[in-house]
């Protein structure tokens, strides 16, 4: 069996994340995310809009994708980068189990630092577990399979994964989608919201898509994500003569 | 037996060709692969490794195709020149991450063993981060020793050593040849390759510029027209008499002196202070004009 591998390529890629200084940038939005919400909190204890706001805006449209996106960019794109991930691949390991652990260890990190912290801060702002604070934890926890995917797979293609994926976020999921119709039910944040709003019910989300459009579109766009980028790094080449 | 197979196999990048037509089987034993830098030794070798597709021809290791074919790393050790490693890790957790990784059955005697072959045990818990670049390299060697491989590629392995892991990285690499594994290193200096293999293959500009034993390709090398700049009291009467001898294939008064092509590198050293001093000229300075190993290099294309 390949478990032995697959430990070592998580260990490996666990280390390599989390080891960098980068790890703290992980961090900071989901704290900015809970203190915003309990200082919300005491200053408007009653009822009001803002949890949807804070929490479906802030914390599912921006705090989950450019979190995923720092995440899932380096899981493998780290290593590419720097080319230690040669030594991984002039070994015998599958390219798809390398992909495999690398997202399943990329989404699973974006669960702590992003799903557990929204469940907090729904949990705080609602004040227990209501339909919100669950269906907004729901789509955190879908975003961070769904999100990481894809970045996983944009650092497979492209040495500019940041900026592609930062791209893809703002320009695709923030603007257009807003503006034109189509382009949501190729947004993986409309995705996170249909599946928020299914537990949830709250206009104030403004979801677009159903329950099983978010999720069977999801589901495709997770899988077709993962082939993409297990077939690109089973095709991975070394440039010729370095400069 | 291993052996390294290329046949018509060329690689090229757009318009920029990297690697064209070679054909060449390399058997066990250490050979060298030399040439000047920007001449296609990396390309050759990452094609050979597996991390880069022939744009035309076949290339087998082992009679199988390296390209997409990850099961050749059970018999193929790689030792790449770009200095990244896993460098938070200790050199012995990175070579039983190795282990690990080719799913040996008994990683940590497999970890023992190459970290012994590189003597890197003294160091083996200290993190890569720390180590020296000869230690690093050392422990890139183990690494890719950890599996036993029959087949070892090395790009620049000497790149950055100082003399004395120079020295140590040669002696390793020859026992290793003698156990009769196929190992190809790159290099662009003559007296690395000279001292380490008996077999040569020089690459110039992507193609096979010769191949063989190495004492042949010196000879060839030492043996190549020579070309001379000449500073004397009087260039043109010298210039006159050197034209006259079997050794001086061409002679032309520059304004930096006399440029002499000379055909027989040892008689013209002989015969040249004879001359001068028959002819009562003084010589002022005298120095080669073309020692260049791109020189020399172009050379061996040419014949």
């Amino acid at each position: 069996m390949s478990g032995v591998q697959g430990r070592v390529v998580a260990a490996l890629t666990l280390r390599a994340t989390m080891g960098r200084k980068r790890a703290f940038l992980f961090a900071i939005p989901p704290l900015v995310l809970v203190l915003v919400t309990v200082a919300l909190r005491l200053a408007h204890p009653e009822r009001a809009a803002w949890p949807v706001d804070i929490l479906g805006v802030f914390g599912l449209s921006v705090v989950l994708p450019l979190t995923a996106l720092i995440i899932g960019t380096s899981v493998l794109g780290a290593e590419i980068d720097d080319g230690s991930i040669v030594h991984l691949l002039a070994t015998p390991v599958s390219r798809p189990l390398v992909i495999g652990v690398k997202y399943a260890v990329a989404a699973v990190l974006t669960m702590v630092f992003v799903a557990v912290p929204e469940l907090l801060a729904g949990l705080i702002a609602t004040g227990g577990a209501t339909k919100l604070a669950v269906g907004l934890f729901a789509g955190a926890l879908a975003g961070s399979l769904m999100y990481n995917a894809v970045f996983v797979m944009i650092s497979a293609l492209t040495t500019r994964a940041i900026a592609v994926g930062l791209l893809y976020a703002l320009i695709w999921e923030g603007v257009l989608a807003n503006l034109v119709p189509g382009a949501r039910l190729l947004s993986i944040g409309q995705y996170s919201l249909g599946i928020a709003n299914s537990i949830a019910h709250n206009a104030g989300l403004n979801a677009a898509l159903s329950l099983s459009t978010a999720v069977v579109m999801g589901l495709l766009v997770t899988a077709a994500a993962l082939v993409i980028a297990a077939r690109r790094l089973a095709s991975f080449s070394l440039k010729g003569e370095p400069a | 037996m291993t052996t390294i197979e290329l046949s018509h196999v060329s690689r090229w990048y757009g318009n920029v060709v990297a690697i064209n037509d070679i054909t060449m089987s390399i058997g066990p034993g250490v050979t060298g692969l030399l040439g000047p830098n920007g001449a296609g030794k990396s390309t050759l070798l990452h094609l050979a490794a597996g991390f880069l597709p022939p744009s035309r021809g076949e290339l087998t290791v082992d009679g199988r195709p390296s390209w997409h074919n990850p099961g050749i790393y059970r018999a193929v050790g790689l030792v790449p020149e770009r200095d990244s490693v896993y460098a938070f890790l200790t050199g012995e957790a990175f070579v039983r991450a190795t282990a690990q990784l080719q799913r040996l059955p008994d990683p940590a005697a497999a970890t023992r063993r190459a970290i012994g072959i590189v003597e890197m045990a003294d160091a083996k818990d200290r993190r890569i981060s720390t180590y020296s670049k000869g230690m690093r390299q050392r422990i890139k060697v183990a690494a890719a020793l950890v599996h036993d491989p029959a087949v070892l590629l090395l790009d620049e392995p000497f790149n950055g050593m100082d003399p004395r892991q120079r020295l140590h990285m040669m002696d390793l690499l020859h026992r290793l040849g003698e156990q009769g594994r196929t190992i190809l290193f790159s290099s662009h200096i003559l007296e690395e390759v000279e001292r380490l293999s008996g077999t040569i293959q020089v690459i110039v500009a992507g193609r096979l510029a010769a191949s063989g034993d190495f004492r042949a390709i010196r000879r060839l090398m030492t043996s190549r027209p020579h070309v001379f700049v000449v500073r004397t009291s009087d260039d043109r009467r010298l210039g006159a008499a050197l034209i006259g001898r079997p050794a001086v294939t061409g002679v032309e008064v520059t304004g930096r002196g006399l440029q002499v092509r000379a055909s027989d590198y040892g008689a013209f050293s002989r015969e040249l202070a004879v001359l001068a001093k028959d002819q009562g000229i003084r010589l002022r300075e005298l120095l080669p004009a073309d020692e260049s190993l791109e020189s020399v290099f172009a050379y061996l294309v040419e014949t």
